[in-house]
C-alpha cells in the first residue's frame, strides 16, 4: 500500500496539472504530451532525463538517511553549491592541470566540502542544540553569496568578456560523456553506487535499523541506549557527502565551470523525491526519475509554449501535496460521523 | 545626526515585515502548528498586493488582497496538516516550494518597473516636530499597523480567555478536546491568521520597502522570522526586539555597502543569515528556557479520540 501514494499523487498531479493547462487556453493534452512524453522521445532527450535524474537520486539517498531519523537537513541545496565550488577549485588551480588524480582529487574535494557545509549543523545540534533546519537554510543562502563572489571577485575568468563566470575547467578535470553527441557522462555509476550503499545501509546495516529507530521512536531509542547525536552526525554527514558529490558532478560534466547560477533547484528538489521515494532506496530511484522529467519538462513548455519555467517548482508543490495526502487516506480508516449536538443524543446513541 | 536618523528609521521600516510574519508564526506555533511555510506565503502576498497596486486598485485594497493571499495559501497547509494529519515539516516545506512557484508564475508579467510606494504618513505637528518628528512620525501606515498587531496579539494572548484557549490547545490538545473545545477547528483560525499576517509582511514588502516585484524577493525573510520565533522563545515582546535586531543588522549593511567599505558586498549581505545562526545557537543552548514557553504539542498532528 506504500506504493499507492506515490502513484495516486503523480496521477493527481497530472490531472491537476492538465486543467491548470486548459485553464491559461493550452490544449491540455498537447501540453502533457510536451511535458512529459517529448522530452523522451529523442537520444538527446532521454541522455538528459538520466542526467538530471542522476544528481536528485544521489541527494535524495543521502537526504533520506537523515530523514528516516528525524533529521531534517534541508540545505542540500548549499552543501551542492559549496561541493562544486570546491571540485572546481581543485580543478581550476591544481599545478598539473593534467594530472590523472584531477578528478579523484576533485571528488574528494567535491565530498568533503558537502560534509564539511553540513558538519556546521550537525554540530550546532548535536551539541548546542539548534534547530538543523533553520541552520542548514540559512547556511544555503550563505553559499549562494559565497559562490557569487568568487564569480564576481577572485575567481573571475581574466578572459571571460567580465562575465561573472571562471575559466572553463581543463579537460583533465571533466567527467567524459559516453558520446560526444550527447552531454551524459559517468557520474550515474557514482549514483548507482550510492543507491545501492543506501539500500545496505537502511535495509542491511545495525547502525541504519538504529537511525530508523531514532526516527520512529526517539523515546525507545534512548532506552535501547542509541546515541541521537550519531544519528544526527550520520544524518546530516550522509546528505552533505551526497550533496557534495552531486555538485562535484555538475561542475566537472555539464556545466564545466562556475557560475552564479549552477543549480536549477536540485538541493530543494531532492527532498521532493526522497519522500515520493519513501525514503526507501529504489523508491529514491523511481522518485528521482519523475522530478527529472519535471525539470525537462518544465523547460519543453517553456520553449515550444513559452510557459515560465516556474512550472516545475508549482508540480513539484503540488507533487509534495497529493503525496501527503494521499498518505492520510492509506494510513487512516476515514469515516464519516455525524456530530452529537446534545445530551439526549448522546444517550440514544449509546 | 542625519546618519543616526536614517538608520533608526530604517531599522523600524526593515523590521515591519519579519514583525508581521514572526507575529503570525507566533500565534499558529502556540495553537500547536508548525508552518515552515512563510516565504511561501509572504510570496504569494507580495505577488498579489503588487498586482492589484498595478491593476489600478488602491493601496488598502491591494494590501488587504496581499494579507488574504497568504491566508489562502496557508489554507493549502491547513487543509494537509490539520485534515490530513501529514507531517507538518514536509507539509510547510512544500508549502513554501509551492508559493514560490505560484508567485513567479503570476509575476511574469508584472515587469520590472518600480510602482509608487505606499505613502508616509504626515500627522499635523507631530512630524513636523524636530527630531522626534522624523524619528517616530513620518512612517507608513503599516509600520504603526505592525505594532498595533504586536500589541493586539500579546493582549490576545495573554488577556483574554480566547488567548488561553489557544495556548492549552497548543499545550495539550487531547485534554482541551476532552473539555470540549473545536481543537481543530481553532487551529484552522490559527493557521489562517497566520496566514493572513504572512501575506501582510509580503504586501509590505512589494509595495512599501522595495516597490517593485522580483522573483524570490523575500530571500530568506520568511525564514528568518521562523527562526526569530525561537530566538524569541514564544513570547511577543522578544519577537518585536528580535525583528529590530534583525532590521538593524540589514540597515547596517545597507549602510555599510552605501560608504563602500573596502569588504565584498557578499559578505555584508550574508551578515543577517550568520546572525540568525549565531542567535538561534546562543538562545537553543539553554534547554530550559526554551522548555519554559514551548508549545508542547508543537508540530504533533492530533486526531480527535472517537
Amino acid at each position: 500500500m506504500r506504493v499507492a501514494a506515490p502513484i495516486l499523487a503523480t496521477i493527481l498531479t497530472v490531472v491537476v496539472g492538465s486543467i491548470f493547462f486548459a485553464s491559461l487556453g493550452h490544449d491540455p493534452l498537447a501540453t502533457l504530451y510536451a511535458f512529459f512524453v517529448e522530452p523522451l522521445s529523442s537520444m538527446n532527450g532521454l541522455s538528459e532525463w538520466l542526467l538530471k535524474a542522476s544528481p536528485l537520486i544521489l541527494i535524495a539517498c543521502g537526504l533520506a538517511v537523515g530523514f528516516r531519523a528525524n533529521v531534517w537537513n534541508i540545505g542540500a541545496e548549499g552543501q551542492f553549491t559549496m561541493g562544486a565550488i570546491a571540485a572546481s577549485g581543485v580543478g581550476l588551480f591544481w599545478p598539473n592541470p593534467e594530472s590523472v588524480l584531477l578528478l579523484p582529487l576533485m571528488f574528494v574535494a567535491g565530498m568533503g566540502a558537502g560534509m564539511a557545509w553540513a558538519a556546521i549543523p550537525a554540530f550546532l545540534r548535536a551539541r548546542m542544540n539548534t534547530n538543523e533546519i533553520l541552520v542548514t537554510l540559512m547556511m544555503t543562502y550563505i553559499a549562494t553569496l559565497f559562490l557569487s563572489y568568487l564569480v564576481h571577485g577572485p575567481w573571475r575568468d581574466p578572459a571571460g568578456f567580465n562575465y561573472p563566470q571562471t575559466a572553463l575547467l581543463p579537460a583533465a578535470a571533466l567527467l567524459q560523456s559516453f558520446d560526444p553527441a550527447y552531454r551524459l557522462n559517468s557520474s550515474i555509476f557514482i549514483t548507482v553506487a550510492a543507491v545501492i550503499l543506501m539500500w545496505l545501509f537502511t535495509d542491511r546495516s545495525f547502525l541504519g535499523y538504529k537511525m530508523s529507530v531514532s526516527g520512529a521512536a526517539p523515546l525507545a531509542a534512548r532506552y535501547a541506549g542509541f546515541r541521537e547525536s550519531a544519528a544526527v552526525w550520520i544524518g546530516l554527514l550522509a546528505g552533505g557527502a551526497a550533496a557534495g558529490i552531486a555538485g562535484m558532478a555538475e561542475a566537472a560534466g555539464p556545466l564545466g565551470q562556475l557560475s552564479p547560477q549552477i543549480s536549477p533547484g536540485y538541493g530543494f528538489a531532492a527532498i521532493i523525491v526522497a519522500f515520493i521515494g519513501r525514503l526507501n532506496a529504489f523508491g529514491i530511484v523511481l522518485g528521482g526519475l519523475l522530478m527529472s522529467l519535471l525539470f525537462l519538462g518544465g523547460e519543453g513548455v517553456q520553449m515550444t509554449l513559452g510557459l515560465p519555467s516556474a512550472m516545475t517548482r508549482i508540480f513539484q508543490g503540488f507533487l509534495l501535496f497529493f503525496l501527503l495526502a494521499a498518505d492520510f487516506f492509506i494510513f487512516y480508516r476515514v469515516r464519516l460521523v455525524r456530530p452529537i449536538r446534545d445530551a439526549h443524543a448522546l444517550e440514544t446513541a449509546r | 545626526m542625519d546618519l543616526f536618523i536614517a538608520i533608526f528609521t530604517g531599522t523600524i521600516i526593515a523590521a515591519t515585515p519579519l514583525i508581521f510574519a514572526a507575529l503570525g508564526e507566533l500565534v499558529v506555533e502556540k495553537s500547536g502548528v508548525l508552518n515552515l511555510g512563510i516565504e511561501g506565503m509572504m510570496l504569494m502576498g507580495a505577488a498579489l498586493a503588487f498586482w492589484a497596486v498595478t491593476a489600478g486598485y488602491s493601496m488598502p485594497v491591494a494590501i488587504l488582497a496581499g494579507a488574504l493571499a497568504g491566508a489562502a495559501t496557508s489554507l493549502l497547509f491547513g487543509v494537509l496538516a490539520l485534515t490530513f494529519l501529514t507531517n507538518q515539516y514536509a507539509a510547510g516545506l512544500a508549502l513554501a516550494i509551492f508559493g514560490s512557484g505560484v508567485s513567479a508564475f503570476l509575476g511574469r508579467g508584472f515587469g520590472s518597473e518600480p510602482i509608487e510606494a505606499l505613502h508616509r504618513v504626515n500627522i499635523p505637528v507631530l512630524s513636523d516636530l524636530p527630531l522626534i518628528g522624523p524619528m517616530l512620525f513620518r512612517f507608513d501606515a503599516m509600520v504603526y499597523l505592525a505594532l498595533v498587531m504586536f500589541v493586539a496579539i500579546s493582549w490576545f494572548l495573554y488577556r483574554t480567555k480566547a488567548g488561553l484557549v489557544l495556548r492549552t490547545i497548543g499545550e495539550s490538545p487531547q485534554t482541551s478536546h476532552a473539555i470540549g473545545y473545536p481543537v481543530i477547528r481553532i487551529r484552522y483560525a490559527a493557521v489562517l491568521f497566520g496566514g493572513a499576517m504572512a501575506g501582510l509582511a509580503g504586501a509590505y514588502l512589494s509595495v512599501a520597502y522595495t516597490p517593485l516585484w522580483v522573483e524570490n524577493m523575500t530571500a530568506g525573510k520568511g525564514w528568518i522570522a521562523l527562526a526569530l520565533v525561537v530566538f524569541a522563545t514564544w513570547r511577543p515582546l522578544r519577537i518585536l526586539l528580535g525583528a529590530w535586531l534583525f532590521g538593524g543588522m540589514t540597515i547596517l549593511q545597507l549602510q555599510g555597502q552605501a560608504l563602500g567599505l573596502e569588504v565584498p558586498s557578499e559578505l555584508l549581505s550574508a551578515l543577517p543569515y550568520l546572525a540568525t545562526i549565531i542567535v538561534l545557537v546562543l538562545i537553543s543552548r539553554d534547554r530550559q528556557m526554551l522548555a519554559l514557553h514551548f508549545p508542547a504539542s508543537l508540530a504533533k498532528p492530533f486526531r480527535p479520540a472517537s
